[in-house]
């Protein structure tokens, strides 16, 4: 660099006639101002200057896009304005500047508005662009300070660079497994793994592994194509063919929880500050990008009351996820629930649907329908009973009501919708008439049928407490557990009873289960009824179609059960969240026969990857179910001969261990017989250390006792 | 067979050892009374009284007259086993931990726990034949590692002492001079404290057990791993059969932390393990509290087990045990 610009100097001098080497540089002064085009290496002091001046401006904002006026309506707009901004914050006194064009007198068709603070200023911002005043007039907000940098914006169009196409790693590839085996990824300890189940061997096989893989927690998206981790400045995204590579990574300082929309096209990020002063209200920060592009799409931002509406779990105060996805597999909508309104929000726009969120007084808890643009809202019971709690069914985008049902002296309302979106059971607890205690009932909505009939279903002792509820998935059955800890009865009803009767019946019920949650197979039919954490793990693998228990076992202090996302596998787990001891995981079969046990100490997290739903029909499935017996012999024969190679392994490993052992001992015993002299000496020349004196000494011990018992009668 | 339940002691058991022939069994336990049992049946027969703490663990000589003690309340006692008559008394400035005669039972070694200041240390005594000319002079004194002692044993021909304790290393030295010959591999040896060290009938290789939930089989002469077994609990006790390739685990969580959990988190159970093939083959379970002895018949036959519950359980094997197959 410095020899470069030497030569040019030097170029320069001899063009001009001057021995540059004579000169002193030092005496040669600039004329104010000038800088000949050479800037200062003090120019960096004087951007910083700039930059302080700059950020005097933080609280000035520019609001583009206004309706154009002449002056007589000049005042009219104004007032609009102001009335729209003073909302958010205070505007400074003569705050609110709207220009004119000298020539025509009427508005440039923006304005500038100054606030107190920098903070109303951005609030300003955050709220109200995009804000549509009518149909031509969309508000474009900007911050004053931000100016320079869009003057920055050449006028010209440069084309971007177009970067040559690199096929990306296929990122399902994992399905493309021959064995059509699943992963799980499990974290113990500082370090994550991911491991094929290969229970054909009985083993984990292992995948990838990597320490300090995540700060707090992994999750998969919902279809499984990536891993994601979290960490102090953000979330990232992993996934890869063949291994697990950084895919992309999403900036959101002290990100807490994070959450996929069903298709997995957006990750919603979601941290919370303490205030500096303890009597603030934390501030919540929630960010939706594009999961693919890691573009921030939209966030949202405001203090925790905000957001701290409705049911509880997740973080204390928040009920995560606060956006919850619905509109079936193409992520089009999502929700949240404010105060007196659900505000559902669609993901062309990231605005809300219609502009305005849905007014619904004192609603306290909803839910999408798993597959159809449908809410369902619950209402508790209004002005000491006067009016009646009640549950809606609302269509999404046109808002109409689909069904509504009234409920009477009703204590609280859960809902549980089918995996299909078929059905919804609204299990509903009533209190008797005393108002004492509570007993309870459900009801059952059939979606898909016409004018959704509802049906009232009571258990048989109306008391009994519900501790589980669960839905067959893809099903028309659920099961229940009611009655009393410790061991209650586990019910199971159908939708659907023969002879074409649309009516819900019950199965059976079983009578004295210990058990407190139930996990249905993902393909259905099977159901693990489970006594977790205090009923010791107790497991029962029960058939619903033959109404028969397969196998009653347990895994002693089990946490939690995950069955795998073919309904093949069960994983039982003992976290060490709940306590420290036996952490580790079970690998069941479907039907309940232990295939392995992994025990790890510190283990945290285990977890299946899910899979992207068959592409199969729903006719093709049951074709397949059909002739499952001809399917199945190209891999029962594969099944055999893994089992066979697997018994050889095991016999050459055996041979190889006991050849091993074998030499160890020919080479212990001689040295045994080499040192037996010595071994004698050492012994006053008693004679060795032969096994056979024990059963000809073990008689004489007999005799011993005789006489023993001699002498004390003697006594 | 069902277990003998053989109730004596009132403390929790710490160590077990049968005689040369296998029909006398002889239990110490932190009440001050080490006891002598038949084999066969589990009576007692006497009790040797004396010892003023909890006795730590004992030797008894080949020709089954001498038994050795080694206690808390800082001595090391002399018993004639027929009698009970204490011979003589090594007096220390630290309670005693583990004891262990020689072959030709000649030689003692006494290693001592670290106490007020006192580090630990192993002692080599001469074990006079007469007990009239019994000394209480050192023939050696190792000082050196870290921590408590909790074992240590003599090598082939009395050349060598193997030790092992807290600080999970297994160190062999030179009975002779004190020399420290050979350590264990950091990377292959234990993580945790090394609770217990059995030899094998033939002296030719040892288990130890340790805290870090697994037990590892060496070479006796060139301190070689040869076999590792993992188990779910912190291993307390050890013994190998001498007749079959098993060896025996047990331990249990720690003796703080029982009374917090159900009795069946603790599994307190002796586990067997194939010897060669590092599998578990099964468990005897019984004690309601952590494992701390265990012991082989010399004849292979039954095994007892001592426990922090105060029992001993004898159990005589059933005739399967012995066409195990896996």
């Amino acid at each position: 660099m410095a020899s470069m610009v030497d030569a040019t100097i030097e170029a320069l001098a001899a063009n001009l006639g001057i021995d540059y080497l004579d000169i002193d540089v030092n005496s040669v002064q600039l004329p104010p101002g000038e800088d000949v085009g050479i800037p200062s290496d003090d120019g960096d002091l004087y951007q910083e200057d700039d930059l302080e001046l700059d950020t005097g401006f933080g609280n000035i904002i520019i609001v583009d896009n206004l309706p154009v006026v002449p002056c007589e309506k000049f005042e009219k707009l104004e007032g609009v304005i102001r009335k729209i901004y003073s909302q958010i914050g205070i505007i400074k006194e003569n705050g609110l500047w709207m220009p004119v064009d000298p020539e025509t007198q009427k508005t440039l068709g923006y304005c500038f508005i100054e606030y107190n603070t920098v903070q109303e200023a951005e609030l300003a911002k955050e709220k109200t662009n995009t804000y549509k005043l009518d149909r031509s007039h969309i508000f474009a907000v900007s911050m004053f300070q931000d100016f320079d940098r869009f003057m920055k914006v050449p006028d010209q169009w440069a084309p971007p660079e177009t970067k040559p196409y690199t096929p990306g790693e296929n990122l399902q590839h994992w399905l493309t497994d021959e064995k059509a085996r699943d992963q799980f990824v499990i974290r113990a300890g500082s370090d994550t793994e991911v491991f094929w189940n290969d229970a054909r061997q009985l083993k984990p096989e292992p995948v990838y592994r990597r320490p300090f893989w995540t700060e707090s927690f992994i999750q998969w998206s919902p279809l499984g194509t990536y891993l994601a981790t979290v960490h102090r400045q953000g979330a990232q995204l992993w996934g890869g063919a063949s291994t697990f590579n950084r895919l992309m990574r999403y900036a959101h300082p002290q990100v807490k929880l994070i959450d996929f929309s069903p298709a997995e096209k957006y990750l919603v990020t979601y941290s919370s500050h303490e205030p500096s002063n303890p009597r603030d209200p934390q501030r919540v920060v929630i960010n939706i990008f594009d999961a693919r592009m890691g573009k921030l799409m939209r966030d949202f931002k405001g203090s925790a009351d905000d957001f701290t509406l409705g049911g509880t779990g997740g973080v204390t105060g928040v009920s995560w996820p606060i956006f919850r996805w619905g509109g079936g597999k193409d992520d089009k909508y999502f929700a949240r629930m404010g105060k007196n309104v659900i505000s559902v929000y669609e993901t062309e726009t990231f605005s809300l649907v219609d502009k305005k969120s849905l007014k619904v007084e004192n609603v306290v808890d909803f839910s999408w329908s798993p597959t159809d643009p449908i809410l369902s809202l619950y209402v508790p019971e209004l002005g000491g009973g006067n009016q009646p709690a009640r549950v809606t069914l609302v269509q999404i985008p046109g808002k109409e009501e689909l069904r509504q049902k009234n409920l009477f002296s009703v204590s609280d309302c859960k809902m549980f919708w089918q995996s299909n979106g078929d059905y919804l059971a609204v299990k509903v607890d009533r209190y008797t008439k005393t108002k004492k205690s509570t007993y309870t009932g459900f009801e059952l909505f059939r979606i898909k049928e016409r004018d959704i009939p509802i049906e009232v279903l009571e258990l048989d002792n109306k008391n009994d407490k519900i501790i589980a509820f669960a839905w067959e998935p893809k099903g028309h059955r659920f099961a229940v557990i009611h009655g009393d800890n410790p061991r209650p009865d586990i019910s199971f009803y159908t939708m659907k009873s023969g002879n074409n009767t649309v009516r819900v019946s019950k199965l059976t019920t079983i009578k004295g289960k210990q058990a407190n949650a139930l996990f249905w197979s993902p393909g259905g039919k099977y159901i693990i009824l489970a006594g977790l954490k205090n009923l010791n793990g107790q497991l029962e693998f029960y058939n619903v179609d033959e109404l028969e228990t397969m196998a009653a076992t347990e895994h002693f202090m089990a946490t939690d059960v995950e069955w795998d996302p073919t309904g093949r596998y069960v994983a039982t787990v003992v976290s060490s969240v709940h306590h420290e001891m036996e952490n580790g995981f079970n690998i069941w079969s479907f039907s309940g026969k232990l295939l392995y046990r992994i025990l790890k100490d510190h283990f945290f997290q285990f977890s299946w990857r899910p899979r992207p739903p068959s592409f199969l029909s729903a006719e093709k499935e049951e074709e397949v179910a059909k002739n499952l017996k001809k399917y199945s012999k190209k891999y029962e024969a594969e099944d055999q001969d893994v089992s066979l190679q697997l018994s050889e392994q095991d016999r050459e490993k055996r041979k190889m261990l006991k050849d091993e052992w074998d030499k160890w001992v020919s080479k212990w015993r001689q040295l045994h017989e080499k040192e037996k002299l010595e071994r004698q000496k050492l012994r006053d020349g008693e004679v060795s250390d032969e096994e056979e004196e024990y059963e000809a000494k073990e008689v004489e011990v007999e005799e011993l006792l005789d006489v023993s018992e001699e002498v004390l009668t003697d006594d | 067979m069902r277990p003998i339940l053989m109730k004596g002691h009132e403390r929790p058991l710490t160590f077990l050892k049968y005689n040369r022939e296998g029909d006398l069994l002889f239990s110490c336990a932190k009440d001050h009374n080490p006891t002598v049992w038949f084999a066969d049946n589990g009576e007692r027969l006497g009790t040797y009284r004396g010892h003023n703490g909890a006795v730590w663990c004992c030797d008894v000589s080949r020709d089954s007259m001498r038994l050795i003690t080694g206690s808390a309340d800082q001595t090391v006692k002399l018993w004639n086993v027929q009698s009970g008559i204490p011979l003589f008394t090594f007096n220390f400035d630290s309670p005693a931990r583990s004891v262990d005669f020689s072959v030709g039972d000649k030689l003692a070694v006494i290693t001592t726990d670290p106490f007020m200041g006192v580090t630990s240390a192993i002692h080599v005594k001469r074990i006079a034949s007469d007990p009239a000319n019994q000394t209480a002079e050192s023939a050696l004194v190792i000082r050196g590692p870290q921590g408590r002692i909790n074992r240590a044993v003599w090598g082939p021909l009395n050349n060598t002492i193997i030790s092992a304790g807290e600080d999970s290393v297994i160190r062999i030295w030179d009975s002779e001079t004190g020399k420290l010959l050979k350590t264990s591999d950091i990377e292959a040896g234990h993580k945790k404290a090394i609770t217990s060290l059995a030899k094998s009938a033939d002296g030719s290789h040892f288990l130890t057990g340790s805290h870090d939930k697994s037990a590892k089989l060496w070479d006796v002469r060139t301190l070689t791993l040869i076999k590792t077994y993992t188990t779910e609990r912190p291993v307390n006790a050890v013994s190998m059969s001498p007749l079959l390739d098993h060896v025996v685990l047990g331990g249990g969580q720690d003796a703080s932390a029982v009374t917090t959990t159900d009795h069946r988190a603790g599994k307190f159970e002796a586990k067997f393990y194939d010897k060669i093939l590092q599998e578990e083959i099964g468990g005897v379970k019984g004690h309601f509290g952590p494992i701390n002895a265990l012991a082989f018949n010399p004849d292979g036959k039954s095994f007892s087990s001592g426990g922090e519950d105060g029992y001993v359980r004898l159990h005589h094997f059933d005739q399967d045990y012995f066409h195990i197959k896996i």
